[in-house]
């Protein structure tokens, strides 16, 4: 009798434990900051919906990017009633995705949603970004079911709401 | 006179069209001369014995830089003997990039023991003939007669994070196919870098 009462009690304890390790797993696969490849990332880049990607390519150690990511945040807060949606692809070392990114990440308080793209073989991917791509950041990638427009630049707030008010128009027409 | 004209305005178009992209595989590289980290001014013809160049736009503050200063080090020593030295330029404006200043290329190179010439690209006027885009930035040159040719264009192997795990080394696979006499396979790659930053 003793021995069954065992038997369950440790049945038990084992369901109890393979439930909580499954629940965190179910939490660690979906963290506020994805981990991606570039297979993982593609689906991200070629969304066919009403809404309007703007796809920001940046790190934190890149000075003209961490200049214009409050002028891509603005287009996120301003811009979220007209169907427009700011992802920002960070290609920090995966290494500082505790020590930099999220730090950076709290510090700015960053509405925008945030990957960090973890691929090494670049050459293997940029081309499938776009092909006008050399590779250097910042670099945005602007896209609708419309139109796809590519940018290997830093913007100013101005010349950016002004492409992003065209892609609207392109959209909507 | 109209057929001149249009022939000219041709070469123009084609002119400019040229330098605003940089050089393409088959190019001739015209020479250049820029101030070394040593303080005496350096050409390419000034390496009597080579017979190539790999010139790398790099430089002190970029992590992909950084990333691959070991790996440049290693290229030159087991190449400059063979005749393709590396020649290291950095093509930032400090104005924009205090740490790409010529001051602190001398005390990165001291730090790191550099063995090739690391020149300034100063007043930003080689990098646009190249058509660098970014650091590290690479275009593998070749002496053929009195010519010197681009070959290749690109990154160093196809991982910047960890040099253990490289699995294609486009560079090294580029200069020994030269050395060899035998045609490329692979002339152009691309890589992430940092852009080439310029005072607005």
């Amino acid at each position: 009798m003793l021995t069954i009462l065992k038997k369950t009690a440790i049945f038990f304890f084992i369901g109890i434990i393979v439930l909580s390790c499954s629940q965190k797993k179910d939490i660690k696969s979906e963290p506020k900051v994805p981990i991606v490849d570039f297979e993982g990332l593609q689906p991200i880049l070629n969304l066919k919906n009403d809404t309007t990607y703007v796809v920001n390519f940046w790190a934190t150690w890149c000075t003209p990017c961490v200049k214009e990511i409050p002028y891509l945040e603005t287009i996120n807060g301003e811009y979220s009633n007209k169907k427009v949606k700011v992802i920002l692809i960070n290609l920090d070392f995966p290494n500082h995705y505790e020590t930099r990114l999220l730090p950076f990440i709290a510090e700015k308080k960053l509405k925008s949603k945030v990957i960090m793209l973890d691929d090494p073989n670049a050459n293997s991917w940029i081309n499938l970004v776009n092909p006008n791509w050399s590779g250097s950041i910042p670099a945005t990638l602007i896209y609708n079911k419309k139109e796809r427009r590519f940018f290997e630049k830093a913007f100013e707030l101005d010349e950016l709401k002004q492409i992003v008010d065209e892609m609207l128009l392109l959209n909507n027409n | 006179m109209k057929k001149t004209m249009l022939t000219l305005s041709l070469v123009i178009v084609t002119v400019t069209l040229t330098f605003s992209q940089g050089y393409k595989i088959g190019d001739k590289v015209a020479d250049f001369k820029l101030k070394n980290i040593d303080g005496k001014m350096v050409s390419l013809a000034d390496f009597k014995d080579a017979k190539g160049y790999v010139v790398i736009f790099t430089c002190n503050h970029c992590p992909y830089a950084i990333a691959y200063e070991d790996r440049i080090i290693a290229l030159h020593n087991k190449y400059a003997s063979k005749g393709y030295p590396v020649v290291a330029i950095n093509p930032n404006d400090p104005a924009a990039q205090p740490q790409d200043s010529y001051e602190k290329m001398i005390e990165r190179a001291n730090e790191k023991k550099f063995p090739f010439v690391y020149l300034f690209d100063e007043g930003q006027k080689v990098y646009p003939v190249f058509g660098a885009t970014r650091t590290p930035h690479v275009y593998l040159v070749n002496k053929k007669g009195k010519d010197m040719v681009v070959e290749y264009i690109g990154t160093i192997d196809d991982n910047y994070k960890e040099a253990k795990e490289v699995k294609e080394t486009y560079l090294t696979n580029a200069i020994d196919a030269l050395i060899a006499g035998k045609k490329l396979a692979v002339t152009e790659t691309k890589a992430i870098g940092c852009s080439i930053k310029v005072k607005k």
